[in-house]
């Protein structure tokens, strides 16, 4: 087969479209760049769509938790400690183990039509994901809220401003751009957390998985770890810098107003698994 | 365990959960537990030293040790740890032997990759495929330990380097002035003054070496998520369990022993903190001397 071939056959194997049977006994170079670039589609799935979500959610979270209310104080602040406390991977297998004995346990009433998806990793791992990140977030948003200068809080006060007004106008901008650089790197961990999810409970449905998934893969059947991992390696590098353009291009919007030597830089700080 | 486990089924819940929840298999799934505090025991110190090295080497003034130590540094970044846990299992397993095969059979003349096959002489094998089982478990786990220290080192290495740049120039350059040579000022000064830089990130790292215990499941160590599985499913390849699916429970165990760990990990790191700050020119402590005063 010729690479071209190649391409066609796997591209999207890792959604089910092509080829069925993933390649066995002599393993070219370019099917396995091929298929693990096809599992990267699941990294980015995960990635983007937790992201995305887990935002709003984790700028409620911080506002929770910073409120004076207990009611919304103490839920925000157990959910931030049971989240970011405990490993991503235990978080998972839990999830996978309550979302199969849920239907189970409930033997009268079917619910399995409703429960499956989330057995799936499409669904259950997205809402990990989700959870996971907005916990940690919600923290970074939480840390920021405490940091607003008091001079902007009393300028909006100054103004007349109150309620929901403040919010939108002061609080909320200034907790983002202060948030903005922690805030990238959270996003950056969470692409690189999304290659643990078929690793725990969810099963790869008909070998559908993530980039890693097909690397293990080709590791496990050529015994060669030194080709896959790297081609990982350097998908992944790519994905990071892509993440890193996106989010500075918005760090700028965020500081256009401010002077050019107080502007936040977003410099990318490791610190990884959860 | 107790006398009255002869016949479990005569038993009441109570002293059923007693007989259960202390027999064989679940004494090893306590052990597992040591499994994890022995990683973290002996991972901390290694990475930490690991770290040093790095860091150091980054900041010397020889061309190739700096871009080693800056090559390792920024290893990590940019590509999942999880990767690199999957690889260097398998690669630091096969340089082992491959080096082992180079001593013990210098004869040998076939290729050692064989298309998807890595053949050694059978008396370069490590282990032995004669020894016993536990060599060979032991085999497994110090190698999981040392990649988590390859790994979780990198990481130092970056919080350390970044820690050695906080020093105030001021106090390199008093030591410079005092006629200190580059290793003495290394020594003396930078080493001693920039550890309460690196504790926030330390500390930052501990925690998040806690919470990668569980992956030692992944590298092939009976480990804690090992027996939750085995002890929780209903029906197991070896032994049959008189409950249904308690997975559930048992990661939930698992969930509240690491919630309990990482907490007093806080505490005690924020209290560690709070006395190495003592008497330092930091904000931490200029607001102690502050609040004495």
């Amino acid at each position: 087969m010729s690479c071209w071939e190649t391409v066609q056959a796997y591209a999207f194997r890792s959604l089910g479209f092509g080829e069925r049977l993933l390649p066995r006994g002599e393993i070219s170079l370019c099917e396995q760049v091929t298929l693990i670039g096809s599992g990267m589609i699941w990294n980015i799935y995960f990635g983007v769509l937790a992201l995305f979500f887990g935002f709003f959610f984790a700028v409620t979270l911080a506002v929770a938790k910073n409120s004076q209310a207990k009611w919304a104080r103490k839920p925000a602040e157990w959910f931030i400690f049971v989240f970011r406390g405990s490993p991503l991977f235990i978080q998972f297998f839990l999830a996978y183990f309550a979302l199969v004995r849920l239907p189970e346990e409930i033997g009268t009433l079917d619910i399995s039509w409703l429960t499956d998806p989330f057995a799936k990793a499409w669904l259950g791992a997205l809402i990990v994901l989700f959870l996971n990140t907005a916990a940690y977030a919600g923290e970074i948003f939480y840390g920021a809220l405490r940091s607003i200068p008091k001079g902007d809080l009393e300028a909006a006060d100054a103004y007349g401003m109150s309620g929901f007004k403040r919010f939108r106008r002061v609080v909320y901008p200034t907790m983002l751009r202060l948030a903005w650089p922690a805030y990238t790197n959270e996003a950056i961990f969470l692409f690189h957390a999304t290659t643990l999810v078929y690793f725990s409970g969810f099963p790869a449905f008909r070998q559908q998985g993530d980039a890693l998934y097909y690397a293990s893969y080709f590791a496990d059947r050529t015994f060669n770890p030194f080709v896959p991992y790297p081609i990982v390696a350097i998908f992944f590098i790519i994905l990071t810098l892509i993440v890193i353009t996106v989010f500075s291009l918005i760090n700028r919007r965020l500081n256009r107003h401010l002077p050019a030597e107080r502007r936040a830089r977003v410099r990318y700080r490791p610190n990884l698994i959860r | 365990m107790f006398e009255f486990c002869a016949d479990p089924s005569t038993l009441d819940t109570a002293p059923w959960f007693a007989c259960y929840l202390t027999n064989g298999v679940h004494m090893l799934f306590y052990q597992s537990f040591l499994t994890v505090l022995l990683l973290l025991a002996i991972t901390a110190p290694v990475a930490l030293a690991f770290g040093f090295v790095g860091a150091a080497a980054s900041r010397s003034h020889i061309l190739p040790i700096s871009w080693m130590g800056k090559l390792y540094t920024s290893m990590v970044r940019g590509v999942p740890d999880i990767a690199f846990f999957l690889f260097f299992v398998i690669a630091l397993d096969q340089a082992l032997e491959w080096v082992n095969h180079q001593i013990q059979c210098p004869d040998w003349d076939e290729p050692i990759r064989q298309g998807a096959n890595f053949v050694v002489c059978q008396a370069a094998k490590i282990p032995l495929s004669s020894a016993p089982q536990w060599v060979h478990e032991v085999y497994n786990y110090f190698i999981a330990v040392f990649t988590f220290s390859i790994v979780f080192g990198a990481f130092a290495a970056n919080v350390l380097f970044g820690a050695m740049r906080a020093v105030p120039r001021a106090q390199l350059e008093t030591a410079e002035a005092y006629g200190m040579t580059r290793r003495q000022t290394f020594w003396r000064i930078l080493v001693p003054q920039m550890w309460i830089y690196a504790l926030p990130g330390l500390s930052n790292l501990w925690m998040i070496l806690i919470k990668a215990t569980p992956l030692l499941f992944l590298l092939g160590v009976e480990d804690i998520v090992y027996w939750a599985r085995e002890l929780g499913g209903s029906r197991t390849s070896q032994y049959a369990y008189p409950h249904p699916d308690w997975r559930l429970w048992y990661f939930l165990a698992l969930l509240v022993f690491y919630l309990g760990f990482t907490r007093v990990s806080e505490v005690v790191l924020a209290r560690i903190t709070r006395r190495l700050s003592h008497g330092q020119a930091t904000a931490g402590g200029e607001a102690q001397g502050k609040a004495a005063a």
